[in-house]
């Protein structure tokens, strides 16, 4: 194991908490921004710093294509590679084939799938995918799972949570730098209750030092996503962190933290930023709207990163979706947003304000009080008390229940 | 505006400073931006304060009511500070389109399709966008222009210098606009009539369309020879190293050049010596495959996939201080943005190293040595480069 998790603060189910890393230390509940190839995009490390990025992502199965495993090794990994002093995690390599490669099938031995560089057949193993992840270096590294759309019912589901115990032991017997990278295994079992006990009974027997709830954020009803949050998050130990993968919505974050879950990564907040999206409290706002073009005020008037200091909607409009810099500032101004959405709720959580917080952010995103039914349902078994914040359901006509497409109105 | 010059060389090169009210030295690179902005640097990398900003960039997208409220392009691009020089063309996407301009306006090719801008409307823009220096609107023909046509070009441009010039209301500092093709007798013609104006300094147009560098050596001095020694001289389209030097010795103070955008989009990155004169030459070591010309590498090339050395060992540019050869290759690979951002970043540094060493040179009364051991370390280059293939 080479970490250290200290809570330093609990509200109820949600913990603030020190994650000590061997090459930073870090503040939870935090957010992972995606470096897919060795870089977030448009952004120089140095901004990443400024802005507080604390852990980033890279993608095992870009940079085993580009520019190998191998070479990062030679050059030292990836931390030198990049030039990035604070914490790294790298994802299995498993997701990306099975979401990006459809020719990708996945066996006892592992995934195996065409080569896209020579398209002749190639086979992840759970020993390979650790293998390259050593080579890598990050400090938190990721078990192969058996991924399956958390939409697919019936006994897939069951073969591939039990598939993904049995890996678990070979990635273990694989990993050769317990002492400087940490071996994260992920709890699968699609949405049954059942099987995700079974699965987190399992991984935590095998004493890991963290864990991640998988296949989840994949197009499953908003309900069924908090409740397996929920009941993951209970039966895992109080001790270790907990990754709840692909959620990276600013709503989905304050609901998981408040459930106790502590790391997020999504590529959400830099994506939106090239088609022209900003993450403001209220949601989003829509720079591309033609309304943005004679809009004098700073994308987020409450926000204080460099964007928003010093340019005006206007002129943020004139760049996006047509000129690099328009996504560069975008991408900078919506991981700031994430970053002080992280540190809002550590900070709240240490000291004892984390209803208000929860409270005060529902008020910007629903000012009509019309929070939606799962995270009022989330929050009651999250024992926080959102009243103020919420109007009763009665009261209120039929709701748009994906936040996240609300456009901004002001 | 205030300018000084304050050394010569031994020929027409010049050094000296604008005052714009913060000083800058000349020979002077006006960095290239698109919307005002560099295109790729971001903000809080940005370590040069003089920039070239074309008007026309902000036909799309952004009123210039809007632009005009704010209180013009320094507080809407967040730099209070920085000198901004606008120039209607920018040699990329807003070229200048000479079949189409006629009596009423200037035409240019731009992203939003083709542009025709009426001297009036030209000043509105200046007036909304409140540069520090601007110039007027010009009609540039390129070299291969009919004499007739090329005569139009000089007097329209003239005409409409008198109109921007009569209904301006801005407090920048104007530079009249030169043009005359590749015609000596004309270029001479309008930079006399051009000097006669009320203008505090000048630009020179109608280069880099089409003429080579041997023809533009007698077309530059027509025009420096007639302008007043006091005041200074701003070029559009000459941007290679040679080219720059050609324009100093020709007499020219400010540069746009559209170079460093170029190189890095092709994954170049500026690597030749930024010594002074008085220290030793050194013998440049081509290798077959680096894709070098002696001036600068192009990190696209497979043999800089494990180099963790920076681009240029010494230099003090981000890039430099913080990344390798290897990651800026592998940037470059994947289609990162990132490699793009680095690229500029370096590139700019180091070119506008080579405006401070020449500079120095002119201050050391050494820019004749300076410009011939340049261009005969590119030349020696070159040879060994024929020999060793
Ligand atoms: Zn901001
Ligand atoms: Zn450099």
């Amino acid at each position: 194991m080479a970490l250290r998790f200290e809570i330093l603060g609990r509200f109820n189910r949600a913990r603030a908490a020190r994650l000590i890393l061997p090459h930073y230390e870090c503040q939870t509940p935090l957010f992972m921004p995606v470096g897919t190839q060795g870089t977030i995009k448009g952004l120089t490390t140095n901004q990443l710093e400024d802005i507080g990025c604390q852990i980033i992502l890279g993608n095992t199965y870009h940079l085993a294509l580009r520019p190998t495993s191998e070479l990062i090794d030679e050059l030292g990994g990836l931390h030198k590679f990049m030039n990035w002093p604070r914490a790294l995690l790298t994802d299995s390599g498993g997701f990306q084939m099975v979401s990006l490669l459809h020719l990708a099938d996945i066996t006892e031995k592992g995934v195996t799938f065409q080569s896209p560089v020579d398209g002749k057949p190639m086979l992840l193993t759970p020993e390979e995918s650790i293998q390259i992840q050593n080579r890598i270096g990050a400090d938190i590294i990721m078990a192969l799972d058996d991924v399956v759309k958390t939409t697919i019912t019936g006994p897939r589901i069951e073969e591939a949570m039990y598939r993904t115990l049995r890996w678990i032991d070979r990635c273990i017997s694989a990993h050769k730098r317990p002492h400087e990278q940490n071996l994260f295994g992920i709890v699968q079992g699609g949405l049954d209750p059942v099987l995700r006990d079974i699965c987190v009974r399992g991984l935590v027997e095998r004493n890991l030092p963290g864990y991640a709830i998988g296949g989840l954020a994949g197009g499953e009803d908003k309900d069924s996503f908090w409740r397996v949050v929920a009941q993951c998050t209970a039966a895992l130990p109080e001790h270790k962190p907990r990754y709840v993968m692909g959620v990276g919505y600013p709503l989905d974050i304050v609901v998981c933290s408040a459930l106790g879950a502590d790391m997020y990564d999504c590529v959400y907040p830099t994506r939106t930023a090239r088609f022209g999206t900003a993450l403001v409290p209220e949601g989003v706002l829509r720079l591309k709207h033609k309304a943005m073009e004679d809009d004098m005020r700073p994308i987020d008037p409450t926000c204080d990163c460099m964007v928003c200091k010093t340019y005006t909607r206007a002129y943020i409009h004139c760049l996006v979706t047509k000129d690099a810099m328009g996504s560069q500032l975008l991408s900078y101004h919506n991981l700031y947003y994430m970053m002080k959405l992280s540190r809002g709720l550590h900070s709240s959580i240490v000291e004892g304000r984390f209803p208000e917080f929860v409270c005060q952010f529902l008020q910007k995103m629903f000012p009509q009080g019309d929070v939606p039914e799962w995270v009022c349902n989330a929050m009651e078994v999250a024992g926080i008390d959102i009243s103020s914040c919420s109007a009763p359901f009665s009261s209120l006509p039929n709701k748009v229940e994906d936040t996240q497409n609300q456009e901004v109105k002001q | 505006m205030k300018f000084a010059v304050k050394a010569w060389s031994n020929g027409k090169g010049r050094a000296g400073v604008v005052h714009c009210p913060q000083p800058i030295e000349t020979p002077a690179l006006l960095l290239t931006t698109r919307k005002g902005l560099p295109v790729f640097i971001p903000p809080d990398h940005l370590h040069s304060n003089l920039l070239h900003v074309s008007p026309l960039h902000f036909l799309e997208g952004i009123s210039l009511k809007a632009i005009s409220n704010i209180g013009g392009l320094h507080p809407l691009l967040g730099l209070r500070d920085h000198i901004l020089v606008a120039v209607p063309r920018d040699s990329i996407i807003s070229i200048p389109d000479h079949d189409s301009t006629n009596r009423i306006g200037a035409s240019f090719e731009t992203p939003c399709g083709r542009m025709l801008i009426k001297p009036a409307e030209y000043m509105e823009m200046i007036s909304s966008m409140r540069p520090n220096l601007w110039v007027t609107l010009a009609d540039e023909v390129p070299a291969w222009a009919s004499e007739k046509r090329n005569k139009v070009s000089v007097e329209r441009t003239l005409r409409w210098l008198d109109e921007c010039i009569t209904s301006s209301s801005t407090d920048g500092a104007v530079f009249g606009s030169i043009v005359g093709g590749s015609r000596v007798e004309e270029r001479r013609r309008c930079a006399q009539e051009v000097a006669r104006r009320n203008v505090e300094g000048f630009w020179i147009g109608g280069f880099g369309l089409g003429e080579s560098m041997e023809e533009r050596n007698p077309l530059l001095s027509a025009v420096t020879d007639s302008l007043p020694e006091e005041k200074p001289r701003l070029v559009s389209g000459l941007g290679l190293p040679e080219e720059v030097l050609q324009g100093v010795a020709a007499g020219v103070d400010l540069f746009d050049s559209t170079y460093i955008y170029h190189l890095t989009l092709g994954g170049f990155a500026l690597t030749f010596e930024l010594e002074r004169t008085d220290t030793q030459i050194t013998k440049y070591q081509p290798k077959s495959n680096s894709g070098s010309d002696g001036t600068k590498i192009n990190l696209k090339a497979t043999m800089y996939r494990k180099d963790i050395s920076p681009i240029v060992d010494n230099c003090k540019c981000y890039t430099c201080q913080n990344h390798t050869k290897a990651y800026i290759n592998h940037l470059l690979n994947v289609h990162e943005m990132l490699a793009h951002i680095l690229l500029e970043i370096h590139n700019t540094h180091h070119f506008l190293g080579f405006f401070r060493s020449i500079r120095e040179a002119i201050q050391e009364g050494k820019f004749e040595q300076f410009q011939q051991k340049f261009i005969g370390s590119r030349h020696e280059h070159l040879f060994s480069a024929t020999l060793s293939v």
